[in-house]
């Protein structure tokens, strides 16, 4: 085995709507080293919710249907039963939300929450757990941990609030935190102050994060590594350094020109036309063909094959595999100019 | 010149709409104040009060942008709902083009709508889920007196103008729409008085950034073709950089630094701006954030700090900011800012006061 905590095979979510099946996830297909942050970039509808949901299998189960292999340290998630999947969910697995007023129950206190997720994992107990349950808000960094133990969540502020939701996602010392977009609905100095900590704990605690966020200057503040989705597929992926510099793939580009940086102001936006796919209703081949500068007849024709340009990066795109890339020069493609 | 944005000719020419010539600033508000009552205690009466807005001053020139941000409680939506009177002042004045709104003989509140038009950020709440998109947008011209078959027509104009091809569009429900064809559509509601003045409130905050580049797009366009003037809202600081002018930087009610986009930008001269301008993440990993620039949540509005109101949580507070409520720095000609800060008047006995600010040392030349 090798030294990957986190390995997914060709994971395909669909869900069954009135309006018929909706293709959330089509084959995905990625490895995180353990200690290492990978950050799933992507807009709405992107899949990269639904990714995250699928590794806690939080997926609803009447709706849901999964396929493909989802392995998390020695164990295959997409096959326990939902007994099993439970005891992992705090020791092995935790995920923060966007949303902690919704995470939390708000009846009861931060404290009694944290304490109930340690003693239903571990035999401690109540004054050992109300001891680590502590020192878990000061490792947050929430001042006066042992009074904001006491707090119900509407006493608390939003970035306070946060804090105290990825205390309870550590309760139990998660080899793997899964976040979703953690960081998106605080204020700009709030969200750097989160980010600053997640960096802080990941490094200190050693593990695996797996960040899912719309946002790449967010992304740029904490990936190690970048999967870029798009329609229910990562479209790119590779070291945040690379895909960022160097971007392979069409939607990657389009989406690196249209976001602002500083000095733009006055030029035209450099903006990706149309929308995204209906995924209820996905194209034959490449699913960015309709929006693509350089697209090619071919890329109607099947989806193009995660492709490796070299051995960190990869790219799903006709345009990777370089026999092709020279067809499509001498064909005139277009493409996103470089800033 | 002093403050003239460059498109203010190309605007003014022959606009007949315009009254107070190229000087006379579209908007001017003068001490808007909004406090809002919280009901609380045994008997239900009236204990607290939310400082909103609070003493807010500010003009707007015809024909520039005015960027407003600030974080969530700063008062900045309050600002625009106060302008277009969707929230009652307690205090303050309102002149459009030289004209004062209400009072004998000035402006009426429907006088002043037809100049100023509102896109909210919420696309889908903000149109009529039971009307075809042509008739919402179709609506508020009747309302003002076009008639059926003209007011169609312009409807039909301007789905074209935003975007939207009318055949094909025209007769659609706003469920049938993205959200990007949505806030189209309320960019095309909100031009359909033609108004001079649009305030765009989180208006592309909602969006996808493939989209929110294409509707970006379509505002500046809109602004070149109709001479139309822009209050920008947002809490994305590239996007307000991009489109502004003029930045607005709010804080707990107040304006604390309001003056040009590359002024503030690179040589912020608030504690706050300068805090918040640091907190926007890196666009490159190389050079990522070392240091939050504050610690904690904005307070709360509703019992601000006396004095200043950031002295709270700045680096540089000192007595005088606990007594004294710094005042806005009077706009001076060659001067390209005002700022609400101890620390930018001499006479204030602050000990960096005047002299030499603490930042400066890491200013760049």
């Amino acid at each position: 085995m090798s030294n990957n905590l986190v390995e997914v095979r060709d994971l395909t979510v669909r869900f069954a709507t009135d309006d018929g099946p909706v293709a959330a996830l089509n084959g995905v297909d990625f490895s995180v080293a353990a200690g290492e942050v990978m950050t799933i970039l992507g807009e709405s509808g992107s899949g990269k919710s639904v990714t995250l949901r699928a590794l806690m299998r939080l997926l609803p189960l009447r709706k849901a249907s999964l396929s493909g292999t989802i392995r998390v340290g020695p164990h295959r998630i997409d096959q326990l039963d939902e007994h099993d999947v439970a005891e992992l969910r705090g020791p092995l697995i935790s995920m923060i939300f966007q949303e902690p007023m919704l995470a939390f129950d708000p009846v009861y206190t931060i404290g009694q929450q944290i304490i109930e997720t340690i003693t239903r994992h571990e035999r401690i107990d109540e004054a050992g757990a109300r001891a680590r349950a502590r020192e878990l808000l000061e490792r947050v960094q929430i001042p006066s941990a042992e009074r904001r133990l006491a707090n119900y969540p509407h006493e608390m502020s939003g970035g306070m609030r946060q804090r105290a939701m990825i205390a309870l996602a550590l309760a139990c010392r998660p080899a793997l935190l899964l976040a979703d977009e953690p960081t998106t609905a605080l204020d700009a100095t709030v969200q750097i102050q989160i980010l600053l900590l997640l960096r802080e704990l990941q490094r200190e605690l050693g593990m695996t994060v797996i960040f899912v966020t719309h946002d790449i200057g967010v992304a740029t503040e904490i990936a190690d590594t970048l999967a870029v989705m798009y329609a229910g597929r990562i479209v790119e992926h590779g070291p945040v350094r690379t895909v960022l510099r160097a971007p392979a793939h069409p939607y990657t580009r389009g989406l690196l020109a249209s976001t602002l940086k500083r000095g733009m102001r006055g030029r035209r936006l450099e903006a990706i036309p149309g929308t995204p796919p209906s995924l209820a209703d996905l194209p034959p081949g490449c699913s960015f063909a309709p929006r693509c500068p350089s697209v090619m007849p071919s890329c109607h024709e099947q989806v193009p094959p995660l492709t490796a340009i070299d051995h960190t990066h990869s790219a799903r795109c006709l345009l990777a595999i370089p026999r092709l890339a020279g067809v499509a020069r001498a064909a005139g493609g277009r493409s996103y100019s470089a800033t | 010149m002093v403050g003239l944005a460059p498109p203010l000719a190309t605007v003014l020419s022959g606009d007949p709409r315009d009254r107070g010539g190229p000087l006379q600033p579209l908007l001017l508000a003068r001490h808007l104040r909004k406090h809002f009552k919280i009901h609380g205690g045994l008997l239900g009466g009236s204990k607290n009060r939310v400082h909103a807005v609070d003493d807010v001053s500010f003009q707007i020139a015809k024909g520039e942008t005015l960027g407003v941000v600030g974080e969530s409680g700063c008062g900045k939506s309050t600002t625009a709902r106060v302008l277009m009177r969707l929230i009652e002042p307690d205090d303050g004045e309102i002149i459009f083009d030289g004209e004062a709104l209400g009072g004998g003989g000035g402006l009426s509140l429907r006088e002043l709508r037809r100049g100023m038009q509102m896109v909210f950020q919420d696309s889908y709440a903000s149109l009529n889920p039971r009307l075809p998109i042509e008739e919402t947008i179709a609506f508020s011209p009747r309302v003002h007196g076009l008639g059926r078959r003209a007011a169609g027509m312009r409807a039909r104009s301007l789905l074209d103008r935003v975007g939207l091809n009318p055949d094909l569009y025209a007769r659609r429900y706003p469920h049938e729409l993205s959200g990007g064809q949505r806030q189209r559509v309320n960019i095309a509601r909100a031009l359909a008085l033609e108004p001079r003045l649009v305030i765009l409130d989180e208006a592309v905050s909602a969006l996808d950034k493939s989209v929110e580049a294409q509707v970006l797009n379509l505002l500046m366009d809109l602004k070149s073709e109709l001479g139309l003037t822009y209050m920008f809202i947002s809490h994305d600081l590239n996007v307000v950089q991009y489109l502004s002018d003029r930045v607005m930087v709010m804080y707990l009610g107040k304006v604390v630094e309001i003056g040009e986009v590359d002024a503030i930008y690179d040589d912020p001269r608030h504690p706050y701006t300068r805090a918040l301008l640091s907190a926007m993440p890196s666009m490159d990993p190389d050079q990522r954030t070392m240091e939050a620039s504050l610690f904690g949540d904005p307070p709360n509005p509703i019992d601000p700090p006396s004095g200043c109101r950031f002295r709270t949580r700045c680096a540089f507070a000192e007595a005088v900011c606990e007594t004294a409520e710094p005042a806005l720095t009077a706009p001076e000609s060659g001067i390209s800012r005002s700022v609400a800060c101890h620390m930018s008047d001499p006479a204030s006995g602050h000990s960096h006061a005047g002299a030499r600010s603490p930042f400066a040392s890491d200013r760049p030349q």
